[in-house]
């Protein structure tokens, strides 16, 4: 219990220590200190969980699960990492101009900032508070995306905003609709918006009320996810931002946002009796999936592409989450983990490369390999791994997946297998020559912590050969939750 | 149904939604900034009064608190430093073009329509009064949306945003009598923070573009 709270509490110390010291130069290591013990106590919780099972505060609070557990572990982990990455990174930043001392303390505060909203997003048991926390995510970076003040910058900060804002606002009038449906049949107003206690009453609640509600929730909390069309914000803000913040955007929030679209749809498939919103989810993500992987060919912009392979990835999970048995449920799971590791792997690679050649034009980045070897393979080997290529863990995930869309819906995996051949040939077409092409002059090496990314790319080989029991016991526990069936 | 077999507090709470949504239509007619941030804060005030009708009607006295916060922020605060922004960013006089303002206002009419047709197959809405204030608190979300669109000028979509803002929080009050407090409590601090962000981010644009014309904000594409 006091591990939860120490959860949520260290990252909003952090966010006000930092605020008044992030830009001294111990902050970096300040931040990775505050992240670590984030992690430890999470550690903590997640042991509570796996021993003891779900936990659910006084009031009903706050409500962990299997489910949100292993992501909020997750989240500090990647969280950890990508702080250590962070720490050089932005000094380097910083010594060349492209932040000031302002700059660093923003930043540094409102990354335990972020932390602490996706933290809270996670663990709370209010519907109403899971908004609050996800669109205070988006107020906590917008002002990171348009860190460096340069045109571009600020115009995609102002897109990410506005899009976001207004997409939210569909969500938080899904949320209303819920709770409209709630207090008809539900006495005490206050638990009216409680997940746990919803869903204990889920089949009682109005379905008409309540598909109207999940329209408005997969159009708000979809554009968080980077759905197609409601995607145009984020290569933008993922590719104008510094790297670590790309690094967490990416493999993160767009997770959390996804989190609460599973929730809801926990609650809505008892009281419809069917799934139409798996339907809806399968639609947008299927669409997402196959637009991101053709968008991925015309970038030019090594960000931006990636950011693509995000959307398509995402595209895919939601996918899986829509088809619902507990075999797409279990790959849509453990695919979350895979790509999280994966992604912010690749873009802390790409922010050394980018330093090392001083842009992120796809065209000027080259030989790679000749320049800094670790990055240039770190690169190679993070993109076969993103490709969906054996032996790393998300081909385990996508093959599982693909299994499950077999078994129910077999004419859609031809529009699967498609999409997943396009998006390859877009990322090879682009990563090849960046690594073994001819190194032009100018380029020098810099200072490459390269640990998180052998870290996180360990695990994914080793979640490739073979997930570990625990791990798949876990998973296996959460798809029971959203599906009452488990696959182990 | 008729109107008079309401009791008067659903009378009054009926026309107080007829103006909100009315207002909603004013914001998108009009083209001068200054007179389009009175509106706003006129389109907020009547939202405190739905708030305090519904707070001392249904005795909900922890909506008191979010009626305070309705008329600190949304009728003072927000409006007085939008107008001071753009006094002082000098805009003030500068009349926008809308696109073609006819159109728009069949958009909206169009729009209010659909908000009417998405709710009706809501059993639990037979009430009258009730089915009227989703419908209208949906309608003034999506003409928030149409202003947002519908301009160029970074400070109208901030009011659009805003306006979206107040239609849910009339959906909160008028169809569910509040949400719970700490909700409620979050939201507002969310509408803070934004408000004080996209301050900010005037100055940013302006620095940079020159201009808050949002058309200049075409740098980024999704193909080069």
């Amino acid at each position: 219990m006091n591990a939860l709270y120490l959860t949520l509490l260290l990252p909003l110390t952090g966010a006000v220590v930092l605020a008044f010291c992030g830009h001294k130069r111990i902050a970096g290591r300040l931040n990775l200190l505050f992240c670590i013990a984030t992690f430890i106590t999470s550690l903590r919780l997640a042991a509570d969980v796996f021993f003891h099972g779900s936990i659910l505060t006084p009031q009903n609070f706050f409500y962990v699960d299997a489910f949100n557990v292993y992501l909020v572990l997750l989240n500090s982990f990647v969280g950890m990492t990508t702080a250590i990455f962070s720490s050089p990174y932005m000094a380097h930043e910083q010594s060349i101009g492209k932040v000031k001392a302002g700059g660093m303390r923003l930043y540094h505060s409102m990354y335990q900032g972020f932390l602490f909203t996706m933290l809270l997003a996670l663990l709370t048991n209010n519907l109403g508070i899971l908004w609050v926390a996800v669109e205070g995510a988006t107020l906590a970076t917008v002002l990171l995306v348009s860190l460096y003040r340069t045109p571009k910058s600020i115009e995609a900060g102002w897109k990410y905003f506005l899009l976001c804002g207004v997409g939210i606002a569909q969500a938080l009038f899904g949320t209303t609709l819920i709770y409209f449906a709630a207090v008809q049949i539900m006495p005490d107003n206050n638990q009216a918006l409680m997940w746990s206690v919803l869903y204990e009453h889920a089949s009682e609640l109005e379905p008409t009320v309540l598909l109207l509600a999940f329209v408005f929730l997969i159009v708000g909390y979809g554009t968080k996810i980077g759905l197609v069309p409601l995607h145009n914000w984020l290569p933008d803000a993922h590719s104008e931002g510094p790297t670590p913040m790309s690094a967490i955007l990416s493999g993160l929030l767009l997770n959390i946002a996804l989190y609460a679209v599973v929730r809801f749809k926990m609650l809505i498939d008892p009281a419809l009796g069917s799934n139409i919103a798996g339907h809806i989810m399968m639609a947008f993500g299927l669409l997402s999936f196959l637009v991101a992987g053709l968008l991925l060919h015309r970038q030019r912009d090594i960000k931006r592409m990636f950011s693509y392979s995000s959307i398509e990835h995402m595209g895919l999970i939601t996918f899986a989450f829509g088809i619902g048995g507990p075999l797409a449920t279990f790959g849509a799971l453990l695919h979350m983990i895979v790509h999280s590791l994966t992604k912010s792997a690749i873009f802390i690679t790409v922010g050394h490369a980018a330093q090392v050649c001083q842009t992120q034009s796809i065209d000027k980045i080259r030989g790679l390999i000749k320049t800094q070897p670790e990055i240039g393979w770190g690169l190679l080997i993070g993109t076969i791994a993103i490709a969906g290529l054996p032996p790393f863990g998300v081909f385990t995930s996508e093959f599982l997946l693909f299994s499950a869309t077999i078994k129910s819906f077999p004419w859609l995996v031809i529009s699967l297998l498609f999409g997943l051949s396009v998006a390859f040939a877009g990322l090879f077409r682009h990563v090849q020559p960046m690594v073994f092409g001819e190194c032009p002059t100018g380029q020098v090496k810099v200072k490459a912590n390269m640990w998180p990314v052998a870290v996180h790319l360990c695990i994914i080989l080793w979640l490739g050969i073979a997930v570990p029991d625990v791990l798949a016991g876990w998973i296996d526990q959460a798809t029971i939750m959203i599906t009452g069936k488990g696959v182990l | 149904m008729n109107f008079t077999v309401l009791t008067l507090a659903e009378q009054i709470i009926l026309t107080l939604a007829a103006l909100m949504l009315f207002t909603s239509f004013l914001l998108l007619a009009q083209t001068r900034l200054l007179t389009l941030i009175h509106i706003f804060a006129l389109q907020g005030a009547l939202l405190f009064a739905t708030t305090l009708v519904i707070a001392f009607t249904y005795g909900r006295h922890h909506l008191l608190i979010s009626a305070a916060l309705t008329l600190g922020l949304k009728v003072f605060f927000i409006p007085i430093q939008m107008q001071k922004l753009v006094t002082r960013l000098d805009i003030k006089r500068e009349v926008e073009v809308v696109g073609n303002p006819s159109l728009i206002m069949f958009g909206a009419a169009a729009l209010v329509l659909f908000s009417y047709y998405a709710v009706l197959p809501i059993r639990e809405l037979s009430m009258l009064a009730t089915r009227n204030t989703i419908a209208v608190s949906l309608a003034i979300v999506l003409l928030g949306m149409l202003l947002i669109i519908s301009r160029r000028k970074a400070v109208v979509q901030v009011v659009g945003f805003m306006c979206m803002e107040n239609g849910l929080m009339f959906a909160a009050v008028a169809a569910t009598q509040g949400m719970p407090m700490v909700v409620e409590m979050g939201v507002a601090l969310d509408v803070l923070v934004a408000a004080i962000l996209f301050g900010i981010f005037f100055f940013q644009i302006r620095t940079e573009f020159g201009t808050l014309d949002v058309d200049k904000l075409n740098l980024l594409k999704e193909v080069d």
